[in-house]
């Protein structure tokens, strides 16, 4: 990320934002890899591996569970830096 | 179908609008410099806007029409919870400090941070005013469908409830009572609906082997409507729908499941038989005919995408890259929402930004899980309405009691409040603080900021009143999808590359808003949807190949900055 050139901007250096932004292209392939499933091999999803539960509802659920505990790891790791 | 009004309904929906309107008028005192009305000083706890996010996020289409769409069609309401949850994880790791960082109180003071331009401004004034009106359509039509059952009264009634008092809240304290309503909404929306999900669990899954026979409405030119043939009226309406057929084997006789836990009533649904209705409208000379036909489906397949987005099950190239246009504007969406990133001016720092969005991620998270519980729970409680999709999770509410029928509606009404009055604040910011002041140049007092903001929140009101009467008929998820694709295809490109591109101009920033905001309304015009369900005119006839133009619009807004951009760059930036 570059600094505004009247001072004013992001207030983060560049290594601090890494940490966010490795976080983001995690989820983005974990959600990049739902929507593959979804779209190329629906028939995937109707697999029930967690107690009777298929893998359309675990992925998706999973999805969500992941944004919360990626937020929470991003919100430790930088209020140790 | 027609709904009785219960007095116990009224006193609890009553309740709930004068407390909120009386909050507004009590905090009123706290929101007059510009500063208290646009940013409410920048002195909101991280913990209170974190919940407020939820408040403002968790808007009519999240709740209403999600639960409608799952209690309809299945997992494809599912995906929207997936979608517009996973959006803020761009909010938090992408937008989040920076925005709090370079603005002040709208998001054309990010975006025009470096360069001080009014055609920056100009641009993004007027995507913020086009993005709000396209989110304020749906809310607006949710309140206007919760009014008729509650309240007994027209669906034109509520959308102008709520359209007076959410302009009563806006214009009497601005972001100061717009924040601490949304906080009061998001904090109840998701209690009550954790409630009704142990509700549901309690209650676990039932048979029911009522009638399958085909209902007909008729709604005559004259405005008068027939059920099968004769007057619609008390003892002679629709049959409520939404019923399971037949329970798993694994129950022999035993026709009720008793309570389940969290896995085992998903897992018992994937293997019962359940019957859900289609509805198929023909119209001719005696007026309209919407027939609703029943069809018994097994969980396991109600339980999969493709229940609302046939492509992923015929196979249909277009209506697959209709599907992923539309989970990719969910994901790159939520951070373009101006209504959203307004209210990272509220707290005081970076660090309060990233906690509040945390906490907003875990709030709305809990209740994205909540919907896929209360969705299947409306499917199989036989208390559908099959004319209207968004009252799926009001009338479970109902199958439990009166009262939280009430108090469920009552918080779907304080929904629509707390995210109206967000889009009339991000709306109002654009007019007063972006065009009058700074494109328009016209030097204005603290006061006068501020009451020119209150006149463009009333013009909002009322342009939302009007809307939410005109697009009644329409499912509020998918009108949602509209407004996410024109901020996604609009704001997040310029963004984004102001944020990580050392050679974003002025000029790229106004280009990319420019054509990312022209080219997905243009798409969303000439869509089939909207030649279907708007102009009422044949899917052929359209000229985009599929209807959700994220797909395009959004890498064009990208394509465009960076090749104006590099046209427009001066020479001494080329060799920086």
């Amino acid at each position: 990320m570059h600094p505004p050139r009247d001072g004013r901007g992001p207030a983060d250096p560049p290594a601090e934002r890494r940490v966010g932004l490795i976080l983001f292209w995690l989820y983005v392939l974990l959600y990049g890899g739902f929507m593959a499933l979804v779209l190329v091999r629906p028939d995937l999803l109707s697999v029930r591996p967690f107690g009777g539960v298929n893998l359309a509802i675990a992925y998706g659920m999973g999805l969500i569970a992941s944004a919360f505990l990626l937020a929470v790891v991003y919100m430790v790791l930088r209020s140790g830096r | 179908m027609l709904h009785e009004t219960s007095a116990t309904a009224v006193a609890i929906f009553a309740a709930f609008v004068l407390g909120v309107l009386w909050l507004s008028f009590f905090l009123g005192r706290k929101g007059q410099s510009a500063s208290g009305y646009y940013a409410a000083h920048g002195q909101i706890h991280w913990f209170v806007n974190g919940i407020a996010f939820a408040g403002d996020y968790l808007s009519a289409a999240s709740f209403l029409g999600i639960c409608g769409m799952i209690a309809f069609t299945g997992y494809d309401g599912f995906l929207y919870s997936i979608g517009f949850l996973a959006g803020w994880i761009v909010a938090l790791f992408v937008i989040a400090e920076p925005i709090k960082a370079l603005g002040k109180f709208t998001f054309a003071d990010a975006l025009d941070a470096r360069f001080q331009s009014r055609g920056i401004k100009l641009a993004v004034a007027i995507s913020t005013l086009v993005v709000s009106i396209f989110y304020l359509i749906p809310q607006m039509v949710g309140a206007g469908s919760l009014i008729k059952p509650l309240l007994g009264l027209p669906h034109e009634v509520g959308v102008i409830l709520v359209g007076v008092t959410v302009t009563l809240i806006v214009v009497t304290a601005g972001m100061v009572s717009t924040t601490w309503v949304q906080f009061i909404k998001g904090s109840l929306l998701v209690f009550f609906c954790g409630v009704l999900t142990i509700l549901i669990l309690g209650r676990g899954l039932a048979e029911n082997t009522g009638s399958l026979a085909p209902q007909t409405l008729t709604v005559r030119p004259d405005g008068t409507r027939l059920v099968d043939g004769k007057p619609q009226e008390r003892g002679h309406d629709l049959r409520p729908v939404g019923t399971i057929r037949a329970l798993p084997e694994r129950y022999g006789s035993r026709r009720e499941t008793g309570a389940l836990g969290p896995l085992a009533y998903l897992a018992t649904l994937e293997d019962s038989r359940i019957v859900t209705w289609a509805a198929k409208k023909r119209v001719d000379a005696e007026g309209t005919h919407t027939v609703f036909t029943p069809t018994e489906r097994s969980g396991a397949d109600l339980l999969k995408p493709g229940g609302s987005f046939k492509g992923l099950t015929t196979g249909n190239l277009a209506d697959r890259l209709d599907f992923a246009s539309l989970m990719l504007a969910l994901f790159c969406g939520t951070a373009s929402l101006p209504h959203i990133l307004i209210r990272y001016y509220t707290v005081k720092d970076g660090e309060a930004a990233r906690r509040s969005t945390v906490v907003g991620i875990a709030a709305i998270g809990m209740f994205y899980v909540l919907t896929l519980y209360l969705g299947l729970g409306a499917m199989t409680s036989g208390a559908l309405d099959p004319t209207d999709t968004n009252m799926a999770a009001p009338l479970l509410a109902k199958t439990f009691s009166n009262t939280l029928f009430a108090i469920i509606s009552a918080i779907a009404f304080t929904t629509v409040l707390g995210t109206v009055s967000g889009l009339i604040m991000a709306g109002s910011g654009a007019v007063a603080h972006d065009l009058v002041e700074n494109v328009l140049g016209i030097p204005m007092t603290d006061h006068e900021k501020v009451r020119c903001g209150k006149i463009a929140a009333v013009a909002l009101g009322i342009v939302a009143m009007a809307l939410g009467i005109l697009f009644r008929n329409f499912n509020v998820s998918f009108l949602v999808g509209w407004a996410f694709n024109i901020a996604a295809s609009a704001n997040l490109p310029a963004l984004v590359m102001l944020l990580f591109w050392p050679r974003t101009t002025k000029q790229g920033i106004i280009a990319a808003v420019t054509v990312g905001m022209v080219a997905s309304l243009a798409w969303i015009l000439l869509s089939a949807d909207t030649f279907e369900k708007v102009y009422g005119l044949s899917r052929e006839a359209s000229v985009v190949p599929f209807s959700q133009p994220g797909l395009v619009t959004i890498p064009l807004g990208f394509f465009v900055l960076m090749v104006v951009s590099l046209l427009t760059a001066r020479p001494a930036e080329h060799r920086a």
